[in-house]
């Protein structure tokens, strides 16, 4: 209980200053640290040939966003298939296949950090810094760029003020510029974060070399390992980004199960914290960015409820339902830090589409596993950087078109109504996720060549289920023991990682450009006031439902089917 | 709802009921062709179903009882739903076929070029054309008096047998085709198109032939589609992924959860809903253009309501006369009595009556020339043969008229004004050439309950502005005695115009009262226009509803039915999905029971066996259509409360109620259908 309380008060007590500073560095304004970052910047600005201060269209936004993905891709994908060629590979980790590395770029490109690949062994050092780790960096901030990009739209565009005086309907929206709205919070926000976390990593005993590892004797030495090369590397920079930047890809396959990633119950605390410190900043964000704390209010209210209730739920059952101690379940259970730490862990690595572990997801109670995969169904429970905001827009355009019906009105947000064009790009996305979710799982369940399961029945049913709804959550945790480093696995992941990310960050900045050249009308006591604990419970109640109408099915038959039959045991 | 919703029908329809059902029966069967089914994608679904179900039992791939159980219950489920649109669309046909008596057989007297008359039929009439009509004739065509004036019976449309009033060249011109002159003879301009009259249009509408899906339902619509969808992809790859775990789902299973599953019930009923939206309003004896006025009639945040008849009788009456200090109180007494001797206002014979009871027994001069109200002079009056020029009227008006002429303003007539409009009264001041002689008191009497009606539409978040030729002073009193949020005194009919825009520059949507001919931009630029059917015809065209009892408080009770319109769609839209999740808790348990005996655990009604659980939920489907649609048709129970109260309740009942309601239900119907046929 006291990791609990503690991990949830210090991310409110840090998140609130974090989330003041980080929409000083979004708005854009003069601020205290530009002596220090503007010379960083305009080189960049330059090189890119854009100035910070020039608005985009949402299509030049989202084109932007789309370009820059691109390159990335382009330029991951290529080192990766090279890397053995290339400098800084003292491991000497071998060229990925074209598969696995398309896989390993997507998944890091979506700020998923899927990994089908170990990477302490197949990975170089030049792959880690300069591929993995740009992407653990960039791609967060270009969620949150996004989301920034959309919370203006809803708000009338940047130019809100201005447009209202001249009348200029015409004119696009200014959603902000897409390239200071990433480099911008990477310099100033993610990396000093990040050095700092690096710091405080190493301290608890985290690697951080360039230099190869040693090779030393096992305790339990045979005569088939008489020695063990103990893979090191400058580790504690990216568990920092990993953890903070809702990445989760670590530099072990294991992940912060790895003594070597998580060494003690302080750099746990830390690690846990860092889950959820940026999405929570993110949250108290939108109050100074939009100059309206209610709904800030409103975001982290119902954010809050839904993470405490279901971080609450997973530690109940990871501790105390009827399976927890199945001896079934044992072989991938972290006893080093039990039952409350592991699961408080996983509820928080799969609300915000983290992916991280300290335990195998593989080996948690089925109804602990339940929890991990109910929270990345939902994926706004906080959600990743940006992403999470994001869906939760799409949940909110949502509830507010029910509820604003049951007000007798003709459904509106902030004044501006939603209407056909609207609804239908939110359908697109409300049918997206279980198409592709089910589908893929009954595709793949059905072809049981392609599974390459460890296990048999429901919990099979749980591995798949789980692996394609972390892939389109963005999350990318796994439940392992699923043999996924396959051409069908690859490939499959990859297509869904992008559909999971690029339609739920680009149809919401949409949406909120469509709404912004609506006529706003002013709010009074019949328009429905989403500021309040009736809408946000209303909120929550058409979240859970939703979810629930959609998967409840598979998840009977998976994780809910999984616990009955070890509990009839 | 309130008094002015159900005070009347329009035409007495009391065989309706049985009637009514029997038509709707058969027609919820007509309503089965793919040519009709196709328009409700919800309902595509159950009908495909139930063809799926009846070819599946056929081939014996499911017990040949229950198979046929399921097909017949999904039939009957597509069958509730088209019955639910079928009932509602005959509400307006036994309107729409007293209507149509009215129209046929209508012949015309004609005038050609020269002023001689030829009998035609009315269909033959176009716009332009002067017809005769005289007392005991029907009104051939929707037109305008331009000579004349009569008493005309509109019951015929209206339902009101009481005679109306219409003259040419004043704001009730408007003549209707189908109504009877009852007296006196008029001359009419033709205005409408053979077949595209008022009568015509009334007829379409009510009849529901030409409903366009209002936005809101298209919406709405896409919303149930993608809903259906979803479902459909659940159902579909359930036995995929069963399979795995060896579950094998019979198609029949399949089909019966994927109908309980998809929005049966706000499917259904949606039609229905926006039919009897328009059908209520007309109920209230509204006639609302299209179904898009009603909806949009809900989301009216300024209501712009003409003071008189609205707010106050509108008959003033004079009250007292005030003569200013020094000046003679018979003299004053006097000129107002010449002055509205041949004035015919309310307020002018008001005038008369109050001189007459202070004794004044002076005659009107032979010669006299009366001078009318405008609304550009804003005074009324006589010019005396002898020379004198009386003139009553708004303060400023007068003052101006004074002015130049010479005269001074006596400085105490501000005071006395004053006064008088502190009452709530209406001051008329009174001059007699250059002189200011004193003021007539009018007094308003505001409606009975007009303040309450704002007290809810205020707590509804819809702002009240009254607009008024008063003084500012007499305008600020009245609105403060009735309780409106603003007022525009002293208003000319471009402010009207002028106020609309303003608000809808601030994004606000509006709706406005007019009958005048000046009123028509207003009433076309307003959000919500309700014109009245006395008003002229150019009034009636710019507005997008028509009060058939010309009575502009209306506007409050239509602003009501817009705003139940769409309370009716989200409430059963949300008890719709609510009852998806206690359903999955009746089908999924019998899915799976018989190859997983553990799933007996999620069985929480302890329904009898699989068969009868899914029955019972189908069974439960189907029913809540037919139990549902007096409430799509009446509209769910509305009290004006703000925004959160309203949800709060509508949550409550239709959210929770929506989960709670089917647990109960499915159990009842499970014990009644299990000991029955002991599945």
């Amino acid at each position: 209980m006291s990791e609990f309380l503690l991990v949830f008060a210090l991310a409110v007590g840090l998140g609130w200053p974090l989330g003041r500073y980080l929409a000083a560095v979004m708005r854009g304004a003069p601020m205290r640290g530009d002596g220090l970052f503007l010379p960083l910047e305009r080189p960049l600005y330059a090189l890119i040939g854009t100035k910070p201060e020039r608005g985009m269209s949402w299509r030049g936004y989202a084109g932007a966003f789309l370009l820059s993905n691109l390159v990335l891709a382009i330029v991951v994908w290529l080192m990766l298939m090279s890397q053995a060629w290339l400098p800084l590979n003292p491991n000497g980790a071998p060229n990925m296949s074209w598969d696995l590395a398309l896989h390993t770029m997507v998944s890091f490109l979506t700020n998923t950090n899927q990994q089908h690949y170990s990477g302490q062994a197949q990975l170089s050092y030049l792959s880690h810094m300069m591929g993995i780790v740009t992407l653990q960096v960039i791609t967060p901030m270009m969620g949150l760029a996004l989301a920034v990009a959309t919370l203006r739209g809803l708000f009338g565009g940047r130019d809100a003020q201005a447009r209202q005086a001249d009348g200029q309907d015409r004119m696009p929206v200014d959603v902000g510029n897409y390239w200071a709205d990433v480099i911008r919070p990477a310099l100033r926000f993610m990396l000093p974060l990040c050095l700092l976390w690096s710091v405080l990593l190493t301290s608890q005993g985290v690697p951080a070399t360039l230099a190869g590892g040693p090779t030393v004797a096992p305790v339990d030495a045979t005569v088939e390992m008489k020695e063990q090369k103990i893979p090191l590397g400058p580790v504690s920079p990216m568990v920092a980004i990993k953890q903070l930047g809702t990445n989760g890809g670590g530099w072990y396959g294991p992940n912060s199960a790895v003594p070597l990633e998580n060494p003690t119950p302080l750099s746990n605390l830390l690690e846990t914290l860092a889950l959820i410190l940026v999405p929570v900043s993110v949250a108290f964000m939108v109050g100074p960015l939009t100059g309206r704390r209610r709904f800030a209010a409103l975001v982290f209210g119902t954010m809050l409820t839904m993470s405490v209730a279901s971080a609450g739920f997973a530690v109940w059952s990871e501790a105390n339902s009827s399976t927890s101690r199945d001896i079934a379940l044992m072989e991938g259970k972290e006893v080093r830090f039990g039952a409350e730490p592991s699961a408080l862990w996983a509820a928080l690595t799969t609300q915000t589409s983290n992916g991280s572990v300290n335990a195998m997801h593989d080996s948690l109670a089925p109804l602990t596993g339940l929890v991990a995969i109910g929270d990345m169904l939902i994926n706004a429970i906080w959600g990743g950087i940006g992403c999470g905001l994001q869906q939760f827009v799409v949940y909110l355009l949502l509830g507010v078109f029910l509820a604003g019906l049951m007000t007798g009105r003709t459904p509106e947000l902030f004044g501006r109504k939603i209407e056909a064009p609207e609804v239908k790009l939110l359908a697109v996305l409300v049918l997206l996720q279980p198409l592709i979710l089910l589908g893929l799982t009954a595709i793949t369940l059905s072809a049981p060549g392609l599974t390459g399961n460890s296990n048999p029945g429901f919990h099979a049913i749980s591995q798949v289920f789980y692996e394609y709804t972390s892939a389109f959550a963005n999350n990318g945790s796994g439940f392992e023991g699923l043999g996924d480093a396959t051409v069908w696995w690859n490939v499959s992941c990859a297509v869904v990682l992008a559909l999971g990310r690029y339609p739920a960050l680009v149809i919401p900045l949409a949406i909120a450009a469509m709404l912004a050249r609506k006529r706003q009308a002013p709010e009074s006591t019949g328009s429905l006031q989403i500021e309040t604990p009736t809408f946000a419970l209303t909120l929550i109640a058409v979240i859970v439902t939703l979810t629930l109408l959609q998967f409840m099915p598979v998840l009977v038959l998976g994780p809910v089917a999984d616990h009955l039959a070890l509990a009839a045991r | 709802m309130n008094d002015t919703l159900h005070r009347k029908h329009p035409v007495p329809v009391p065989h309706l009921e049985a009637h009514g059902l029997r038509t709707a029966l058969i027609d919820a069967v007509l309503k089965l062709a793919p040519r009709h089914i196709i328009k409700n994608p919800v309902m595509v679904v159950v009908w495909i179903g139930t063809v799926i179900t009846a070819v599946a039992t056929l081939a014996g791939w499911a017990q040949p009882g229950f198979g046929w159980a399921v097909t017949a219950i999904l039939l009957v489920t597509v069958l509730f739903g088209n019955f639910a649109e079928a009932l509602a669309e005959s509400r307006g046909r036994g309107q729409a076929a007293s209507l149509r008596r009215a129209r046929k057989d209508l012949t015309a007297r004609r005038l050609d070029g020269s002023g001689n008359e030829n009998t035609v039929a009315a269909a033959e009439l176009r716009p332009g054309d002067l017809v005769v009509v005289e007392e005991g004739q029907l009104v051939p065509a929707d037109g305008e008096i331009v000579e004349g004036l009569a008493t005309v019976n509109e019951a015929a449309v209206t339902g009101e047998s009481a005679p109306v009033l219409r003259e040419a060249g004043t704001d009730r011109s408007g003549v209707i085709g189908g109504t009877k002159v009852l007296s006196d003879r008029i001359v009419v301009r033709v205005s409408a198109e053979p077949g595209n009259s008022f009568l015509d249009r009334m007829i379409a509408l009510v009849e529901g032939s030409n409903r366009q899906k209002t936005p809101n339902e298209i919406a709405l619509g896409i919303l149930l589609g993608v809903m259906t969808l979803t479902f459909l992809v659940v159902v579909v790859t359930l036995p995929f992924i069963g399979g795995f775990v060896g579950v094998e789902i019979n198609v029949v299973l399949l089909v019966a959860l994927l109908v309980c599953l998809i929005p049966t019930t706000i499917g259904g009923l949606l039609p229905a809903i926006g039919i009897a939206g328009m059908n209520r309003a007309l109920q209230a004896n509204v006639l609302a253009k299209s179904g898009k006025a009603v909806e949009v009639a809900g989301d009216v945040d300024v209501l712009l309501l003409d003071k008189t008849g609205t707010i106050t009788h509108g008959d003033r009456q004079a009250t007292a006369f005030h003569v200013l200090a020094g000046g003679d109180a018979a003299q004053l007494r006097q000129a107002a009595l010449l002055a509205s001797l041949a004035d015919p206002t309310p307020e002018g014979k008001s005038i008369v009556k109050l001189a007459r009871t202070k004794n004044e027994r002076l005659d009107g001069h032979d010669g006299a020339h009366f001078v009318p109200f405008s609304a550009h002079s804003r005074m009324s009056g006589v010019d005396l043969p002898d020379g004198r020029v009386i003139r009553k009227g708004a303060m400023d008006a007068i003052a101006r008229h004074v002015q130049v002429q010479g005269g001074v303003i006596p400085a105490e007539l501000e005071a006395r004004v004053a006064d008088v409009a502190r009452k709530g009264a209406t001051p008329l001041v009174v001059s007699e050439g250059r002189h200011v002689l004193g003021v007539i008191e009018l007094s308003d009497v505001i409606k009975h309950g007009i303040k309450e009606r704002f007290a809810r539409l205020r707590a509804m978040g819809v702002k009240t502005v009254m607009i008024t030729g008063d003084n500012p002073l007499t305008a600020a009193n009245i609105a403060a005695e009735a309780g409106v949020d603003d007022y525009i005194a002293e208003a000319r009919p471009e402010d009207k115009l002028a106020r609309i825009r303003a608000e809808q520059a601030g994004g606000r949507l509006v709706a406005m009262v007019g009958d005048g001919t000046n009123d028509a931009p207003a009433l076309a630029q307003a959000d919500v226009g309700l014109a009245m059917n006395s008003g002229t015809q150019a009034a009636k065209e710019a507005g997008n509803m028509v009060d058939l009892d010309s009575d502009p408080a209306k506007l409050l009770a239509v602003v009501e039915i817009g705003k139940q319109q769409l309370i009716t769609r989200g409430a059963l839209t949300t008890f719709s999905l609510a009852n998806d999740v206690s359903k999955y808790f009746a089908i999924l348990p019998a899915l799976f029971a018989a190859a997983i005996p553990q799933m007996a655990a999620l069985n929480v009604m302890n329904l009898a066996s699989p068969a009868s659980a899914v029955l019972a939920a189908l069974i439960f489907n189907a029913a809540i259509i037919p139990l549902l649609i007096p409430l799509a048709l009446r509209g769910v129970r509305f009290k004006p409360s703000s925004a959160t109260q309203l949800l709060r309740n509508n949550m409550l009942v239709y959210g929770v109620g929506g989960v709670a309601l089917p647990f109960i239900a499915i159990k009842a119907i499970d014990v009644a259908i299990s000991a029955l046929f002991s599945l």
